[in-house]
């Protein structure tokens, strides 16, 4: 949990905090080990990696979190009008979900990245994109339960419209599912991002990603593994840590819903 | 060396304690009691007074995570079941000493053919295997009133009705002609008329077989109905227990009188006042010092609230005891 | 429709569909009406159709046939809001207290909710509302308003479903089951509590169980259902004691009486269990373990009539030659 706060707050306020340009090279450190001056050592450009590791943090967080954030909005109003409507608008939606699934969509979003150059946008609706069928259907087993208990029920016989007892009887419910769902689904998504840049198909270099800086140290992984090694390390603790809160949260709901 | 010598099943002081986060609770607390060959012992309470923890601490079936610690003795024949190794107990189980559940359906499984789930019974305990097991099963759907047995054997449990499954535990649970059949709310689930058949049909093995019963139900009427004696039980502890005619026409305890009363009952005109019980359940973390319904007891005093009554005899013979510092004397039930 | 009648219910049918084409008629042809004030009483074997009734009156779904007259309007003929303005004059308890409250939310909203879908009154107003119909059920409102469903017993559970019943003070309320999940003891705290809330306001009842003394505690009058129809509908008292159906009868001998000096000696009346609804037995339902049933039975539906006085019922040979 402190590691995420940590994460995140320093990738948020890159911009402010007195850090060395991610860009610029410093000939003077070429590939020198960490040190006082530089923490986590540089690269072959001699570029400061504590501040590559600060700003591509902010595009894997931005990709991992935003994408899914727009997979699981779109999922979600679809799953729950699936799951509680049922009947044509289910099939419809479970029709076209298919089709979604049935793009090789890592393929698609390769192709797309390729042609019209990535930026952190397009990353984002793509793969926000390929997430939308996954929490749909979460959404909708959600929704089927809790659209057969009494208290759904009770609202309609109460004169609620379907709005109103989609937003305040079955969302709620929906909700803390969906949002442990979507934890899995962040780390899902930073590993992916992780692989496409390493591929050197996401935001082009020289902006740093986990990924390609990853990529970036293959060359020396003899002589100087920490090019690597650090934001690999920093993608498994990111990664580890938002399992465990998911783990975390999943007991909790466990344990209140008793 | 037992009191009654010829008691199946006798409980002393036992006590079974879970060890949860958030405190012990006390869900069965010094229970004592025994039954003979051919008698039915009904047992009684409100929804959370340790009727099934004691239903399940007799068979040993309690969770296995080791937060239930139990104490006292449980004498099946004279044979301490408490002392028992696991292994020992599991052919105890099913062999002495069967059960029926509420829902058939967790006591049955529900991926495997009623004949199997029979057939398994007689073979692990009688040693019955092929044609000997199959006759036998079919005898034995036939017995509990299954119309067509042999072509049920094939039948999977939710191809039956709520009552034949219930049936259908109730011939799995008489398979090995058990001393002790352990009957946790059998009927609860099903319907009025479903339920009549079914206590005929308990009633009938039970004589057939002469065995000895538990029937744990919280509908008043059943019970009366159909055992020959009754145990109250409060918060974990056996408050009242005495021959049922003897409890129906004059209880002693304050709860007992309580509970028969707040039943609403045929024979009172539409619209007649119930006289429910103030408060709710007891807090079993914490439970009441002195009388542990105290706090709901229209007659406690100070000498409720500060100590325990102890099980004390109401008739010459000992058989109607109560738990009480101010017994109802007369004790008439029905106004 | 006679002056003090509140529902007025004719021909009721309500048919489910199922997979592959099949249908079941859960309900079929039931006629009855609630007075003002009053409490009928619905009896019947789990699966018989009883919360089917209940749930056509409130159309949800609407039935798929026959009329559901309330307060003098055809609710069938009532679309979206008109039929959602009626609905607040009709309110429904269920059988399960916990699941009948949204456990994401408190106390103090749920009770409200009846008033914020009507959109009528302020918000002080509405608070003001909660906590005079959370002390009408004997909860304290400044312990209970903020907590969630899960926090309490199933009998406090149903207060709270009762107090949010009650809120829009309505005409009628239709009770599903409301104390087969509650303990002896709750349950008569429960049973009086509505009795309290019917005479505080006027209220009358649709009392749904298939606890046979309950229904004769609260009811005024009592209709026995079998197999999605009405077998008979007579004052509670009179039913109980003289029944004119064989169904009735069956049922009230089948009830364990608190008496241990008078055990049930023969085999229970009724053998066998309820036929399927899917396809239901020709003429009388009730012929397949009906101890009076002949040939005409079976060939013969009985109709619906009214043998003595307010005493219904659907048999050709009813226990007493009518008179
Ligand atoms: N495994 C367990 N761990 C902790 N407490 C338990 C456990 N099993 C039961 N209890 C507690 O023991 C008490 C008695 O439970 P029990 O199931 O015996 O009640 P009961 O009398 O059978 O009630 P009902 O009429 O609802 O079946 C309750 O307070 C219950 O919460
Ligand atoms: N949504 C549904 N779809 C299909 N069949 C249903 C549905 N609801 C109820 N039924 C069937 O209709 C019959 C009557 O059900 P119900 O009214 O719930 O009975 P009761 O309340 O008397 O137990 C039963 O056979 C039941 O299986
Ligand atoms: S001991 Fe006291 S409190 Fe307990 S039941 Fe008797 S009179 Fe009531
Ligand atoms: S009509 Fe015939 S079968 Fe039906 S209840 Fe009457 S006697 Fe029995
Ligand atoms: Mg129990
Ligand atoms: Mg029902």
């Amino acid at each position: 949990m402190a590691w995420i706060t940590l994460v995140v707050g320093l990738a948020a306020t890159a911009n402010l905090l007195p850090l060395r340009s991610p860009i610029d090279s410093d000939f003077s450190a070429i590939s020198s080990w960490p040190d006082a001056a530089y923490w986590f050592g540089t690269d072959q450009l001699g570029r400061d990696i504590f501040a590559r590791c600060v700003f591509g943090a902010r595009i894997s967080l931005a990709v991992g979190l935003l994408a899914p954030a727009f997979g699981l909005g779109v999922g979600i109003s679809l799953g729950l009008a699936a799951g509680y409507f049922r009947g044509r608008t289910e099939s419809i939606i479970v029709a076209v979900m298919d089709a979604i699934l049935a793009f090789p969509g890592i393929l698609v979003a390769l192709a797309v990245t390729a042609y019209l150059g990535a930026s952190t946008a397009i990353l984002i609706f793509l793969l926000g994109v390929l997430t939308i069928p996954a929490f749909m259907r979460v959404a909708r087993a959600n929704a089927l339960v809790f659209a057969q208990r009494e208290f759904v029920l009770a609202a309609r016989a109460m004169g609620a419209t379907h709005w109103r007892v989609l937003r305040l009887e079955v969302l709620p419910n929906v909700i803390i599912p969906m949002l442990i769902y979507a934890l899995l689904v962040v780390s899902r998504i930073i590993v992916v991002e992780g692989v496409l840049s390493f591929l050197g198909l996401s935001v082009p270099p020289p902006q740093p990603t986990w990924g390609n800086m990853i990529a970036d140290g293959q060359g020396d992984l003899a002589t100087s593994p920490y090019i690597s090694f650090i934001p690999s390390a920093l993608m498994f603790l990111t990664l580890l840590s938002i399992n465990l809160i998911g783990e975390r949260l999943r007991a909790d709901v466990r344990g209140s819903a008793l | 060396m037992t009191e009654v010598p010829t008691a199946v099943l006798e409980v002393t002081d036992l006590a079974t304690h879970f060890h949860t986060a958030r405190g012990i609770v006390r869900a069965v607390d010094g229970v004592s009691f025994s039954i003979e060959p051919g008698q039915t012992l009904g047992i009684v309470g409100e929804s959370g007074s340790g009727k099934s923890v004691l239903a399940r601490t007799i068979i040993r079936i309690l969770t296995r995570d080791g937060s239930a610690t139990v104490t006292g003795r449980i004498a099946l024949d004279g044979r301490d079941l408490l002392t028992l190794s696991e292994t020992d107990m599991r052919d105890v189980r099913g062999k002495d000493i069967a059960m029926v559940f509420q829902n058939p359906m967790s006591s049955l499984n529900p991926v495997k053919r009623i004949g199997t789930q029979i057939g398994e019974v007689l073979t692990r305990h009688l040693g019955l295997r092929g044609r000997a097991a199959q006759i036998r099963s079919v005898e034995l759907l036939a017995s509990v009133g299954i119309s067509l047995p042999a072509e049920r054997l094939n039948h999977y449990p939710h191809q039956l009705s709520g009552g034949m499954r219930q049936r259908v535990a109730i011939a799995i649970a008489i398979a090995c002609e058990p001393k002790l059949l352990i009957a946790d709310e059998p009927t609860t689930a099903l319907d009025v008329t479903i339920q009549a058949q079914i206590l005929d049909l308990l009633r009938r093995q039970q004589r057939a077989h002469n065995m000895a019963m538990i029937l744990i139900s919280h509908d008043l009427g059943m019970v009366a109905a159909h055992t020959d004696l009754v145990g109250v039980m409060y918060a974990g502890q056996m408050v009242e227990r005495a021959p049922t005619r003897s409890l129906f026409h004059g209880c002693h305890m304050p709860y007992t009188r309580a509970l028969i009363r707040s039943a609403p009952k045929l024979s009172d005109p539409p619209h007649t006042r119930l006289r429910a019980i103030s408060g709710g359940p007891p807090d079993m973390l914490q439970p009441a010092i002195g009388c542990r319904f105290g706090p709901r007891c229209d007659y406690a005093t100070d000498m409720c609230r500060s100590y325990k009554p102890a099980l004390s005899a109401a008739d010459a013979d000992g058989t109607h005891l109560y738990a009480c510092w101010h017994p109802l004397v007369a004790g008439r039930i029905l106004p | 429709m006679k002056p003090d009648e509140l529902l007025s219910v004719e021909n009721l049918s309500a048919t489910y569909r199922l997979p592959h084409g099949r249908k079941l008629s859960a309900v079929a042809n039931i006629s009855f009406s609630i007075h003002k004030g009053e409490t009928l009483g619905l009896v019947g074997e789990s699966g018989c159709g009883k919360s089917t009734v209940g749930r056509s009156i409130m159309q949800l779904p609407p039935p798929t046939g026959g009329t559901v007259i309330f307060e003098g309007r055809d609710l069938a003929s009532l679309g979206g809001e008109a039929l959602r303005r009626a609905r607040m004059r009709l309110h429904m308890i269920f059988q399960d207290p916990v699941s009948s409250l949204n456990p994401r939310r408190k106390v103090r909203d749920i009770v409200a909710e009846p008033m914020a879908i009507a959109g009528v009154v302020t918000a002080p107003e509405r608070v003001r509302r909660v906590r005079i119909a959370l002390a009408a059920v004997s909860l304290d409102p400044d312990r209970v308003m903020d907590r969630r469903p899960h926090e309490f017993s199933g009998g406090q559970c149903q207060r709270i479903a009762i107090a949010r019943a009650l809120i829009m003070e309505p005409q009628l309320v239709i009770c599903d089951e409301p104390v087969s999940a509650l303990d002896v003891s709750v349950r008569a705290q429960i049973l009086n509590l509505l009795e309290d809330m019917k005479a505080r306001y006027c209220l009358a009842l649709l009392f749904i169980s298939h606890d046979l003394a309950v229904v004769k505690n609260i009811s005024d009058r009592v209709a026995v259902m079998y197999l999605g129809q009405f077998c008979e509908l007579a004052p509670s008292a009179r039913l109980y004691q003289a029944p004119l159906h064989p169904y009735t009868a069956a049922l009230i001998a089948a009830i364990p009486v608190m008496d241990p000096d008078r055990r049930p000696a023969a085999p229970p009346l009724l053998a066998g269990e309820l036929p399927s609804p899917m396809n239901p037995p020709s003429g009388c339902r009730f012929r397949t373990r009906c101890p009076r049933a002949a040939a005409h039975c079976e060939e013969l539906e009985p109709a619906w009539r009214e043998a003595e006085p307010g005493h219904f019922v659907a048999c050709h040979f009813p226990l007493r030659p009518a008179r």
